[in-house]
């Protein structure tokens, strides 16, 4: 393979470093959401946080590019304090990433927290638990399936992400070119051979994701193995 | 041990509003479902908050809404039954009843209290097992043990029965009974089944749209219900209106029967109750005598159910033991005059 491999490394270093920012930012604002007493509030909480979903991917970026130019506050004072150039660079690769695929996270692990039975929280409050220790000991192991399958989903959506990494990354060669901008760079630049390369091994990847998400989800706990017998 | 409460709630479709004090023992709430008795407990425990008002167990505020105290459940020492025992699924047993007290796994199978526990409820055999791999009955042996490990300072049972086969019940009504005699019998349980109740628990607390309709020592008040919805609850198949004719007499116009009294009539008896079981064939002399004509009967097990039309719109219904039927039904029936529940609204 005359292939130029940076793509793939550089969408590999990407797609997993966002979904570990992914991850647990989508789990805690889950869980801070699950946890609201005031439903108004809830929803429009709720509303902001799926918002990067519904949006076109390059209005997405437009925004962040708005938050984190050079010239904006946020992006000047990243530079300023910490040197640290946020656009057109490989973090902005991740940024992209994390935005886009974070309300899957966020939602899957919603959906995962508010099916595990009240009563059991309940439960676990009147024995003296703390909050913090009902969180890991009983809603995060019961939610478990759904929370993995999230982030599964999370991963691919992170990994296949074009139009925001565009607007606020750009398509810098060897810096910020992922594998689905360089399968666009290179249909663009007519090189049909490298195109079906990279195109290949994004399709061999989604279809692990799937498999993965299809295993977390089927997977039988102990727990559950054993009611049945 | 004394529990304490005033509380208000808007609940939908009524106000929950309660006062009562307990002196230790077991006290137990009948009300129809929607009567605002979860929503008691559950206020008791922490996990509602009721809308105004003040609970205090053994002289400790557990919440004061007048000085915004709302002490977290995990604090108010306070063990809570749930309906279908709330056990966690992916523990098993054992840590099941090790959790409330933050025990490693390890600890949880040294610990002499949790040895104990395990002995006492039969469990020994069964804590490595997961609740999913439970019967109903054990899995409410587990949720008892976990509580009791916890060391609350009252017991909350709410409708401890209703998750089991009927055939265990009654077997499990003896067990329940026995261990939390054992424990101390600071308990308050509520159900909609009088016969729960009445095996359970020796105060009585009637509740009725989120109001308590009668309150006091459990016999007495099957005996004596005094007011219709008590009588309702605690079980009465038959209640009329009447009106007074004199002073020991009263006209049932559900039945179209005049009846004696054994005690005076006052002037707020608005309906009287017969219950099924109170009635029996007349000997002849006998007052409160009608014919016995049926309109349809049902066995049962162990007695009859028969209905009796009557010279009114609504039959009687009589539940006599099968040992007690002749072969041939009586042909009319009575009722002691000192059976007749008099009743005001």
């Amino acid at each position: 393979m005359t292939a130029d491999v940076s793509p793939i490394l550089i969408s590999m270093k990407t797609a997993g470093t966002a979904i570990l920012v992914t991850f647990f930012l989508g789990v805690f604002a889950a869980r801070g959401v699950v946890a609201l007493r005031s439903d108004k509030l809830r929803i429009i909480l709720d509303g902001l946080l799926t918002l990067p979903l519904v949006l076109p991917p390059t209005v997405a970026g437009f925004f962040l590019l708005y938050i984190f130019g050079v010239q904006r506050p946020v992006g000047s004072f990243l530079i300023a304090f910490f040197g640290w150039k946020v656009v057109f660079s490989w973090s902005a690769t991740v940024l992209a990433a994390v935005v886009i695929s974070f309300p899957l996270m966020y939602r899957a692990a919603r959906g995962a927290f508010e099916q595990v039975d009240r009563d059991l929280i309940d439960a676990a409050r009147t024995l003296g638990m703390s909050e913090r220790r009902i969180f890991w000991q009983v809603t995060m192991p019961l939610a478990r399936p759904g929370v993995a399958a999230g982030g599964v989903l999370a991963f691919a959506r992170g990994l296949g992400e074009f139009g925001a990494t565009a607007m606020i990354a750009g398509n810098i060669a060897g810096r910020t070119r992922t594998l689905p901008l360089a399968v666009y760079s290179e249909v663009a630049g007519n090189d049909m051979r490298q195109a079906y390369e990279y195109v290949a091994i994004l399709v061999v990847i989604c279809f692990l994701v799937v498999f993965a998400m299809n295993y977390f989800t089927a997977k039988e706990s102990k727990y559950k193995r054993g009611a049945d017998q | 041990m004394t529990l304490a409460l005033a509380i208000k709630k808007r609940l939908k479709g009524f106000e929950l509003d309660l006062t009562f004090e307990t002196g230790g023992g077991r006290l137990g709430i009948l009300g129809a479902s929607g009567s605002g008795k979860s929503m008691t407990l559950k206020s008791v425990a922490g996990i509602v908050t009721p809308d105004r008002g003040r609970i205090l167990l053994n002289g400790r505020v557990l919440f004061d809404s007048s000085a915004s105290v709302d002490v977290p459940p995990q604090q108010r020492r306070v063990g809570y039954l749930f309906q279908n025992y709330a056990l966690f699924p992916h523990m098993t047993a054992i840590d099941n009843i090790a959790c409330g007290r933050n025990l490693a796994k390890a600890e949880a199978r040294r610990d002499p209290r949790i040895r104990e526990l395990l002995g006492l409820l039969r469990l020994t055999e069964l804590a490595e097992r997961y609740p999913g791999q439970l019967s109903g009955g054990q899995q409410q042996r587990v949720a008892l043990a976990r509580i009791l490990r916890s060391e609350p300072e009252i017991i909350l049972l709410d409708e401890p029965f209703s998750a089991l086969d009927e055939y265990l019940r009654e077997q499990l009504h003896f067990q329940l009974a026995e261990l939390l005699s054992n424990w101390g019998d600071n308990v308050l349980m509520v159900t909609h089944n009088r016969d729960e109740v009445y095996k359970l628990c020796d105060q009585l607390l009637v509740l009725d749209k989120g109001r308590i309709a009668a309150a006091g020592p459990l016999k007495q008040l099957f005996a004596e219900p005094g007011r219709l919805p008590v009588a309702r609850l605690t079980g009465c198949k038959n209640i009329s209106p009447v009106k007074r004719l004199a002073a020991y007499e009263v006209e049932a116009a559900a039945w179209g029967l005049r009846l004696r009294t054994a005690a005076p009539v006052a002037g707020d008896i608005v309906a009287v109750g017969i219950r099924a079981h109170d009635l029996r064939p007349a000997a002849a002399g006998d007052p409160n005598a009608f014919p016995c004509q049926v309109a349809d009967r049902g066995e049962g097990p162990f007695e009859h159910n028969i209905i009796c039309r009557t010279p009114g719109p609504d039959p009687l219904w009589w539940k006599v033991a099968k040992e007690n039927l002749p072969g041939t039904l009586p042909a009319s029936l009575s009722l002691p005059p000192e059976k007749l529940l008099l009743l005001r609204e």
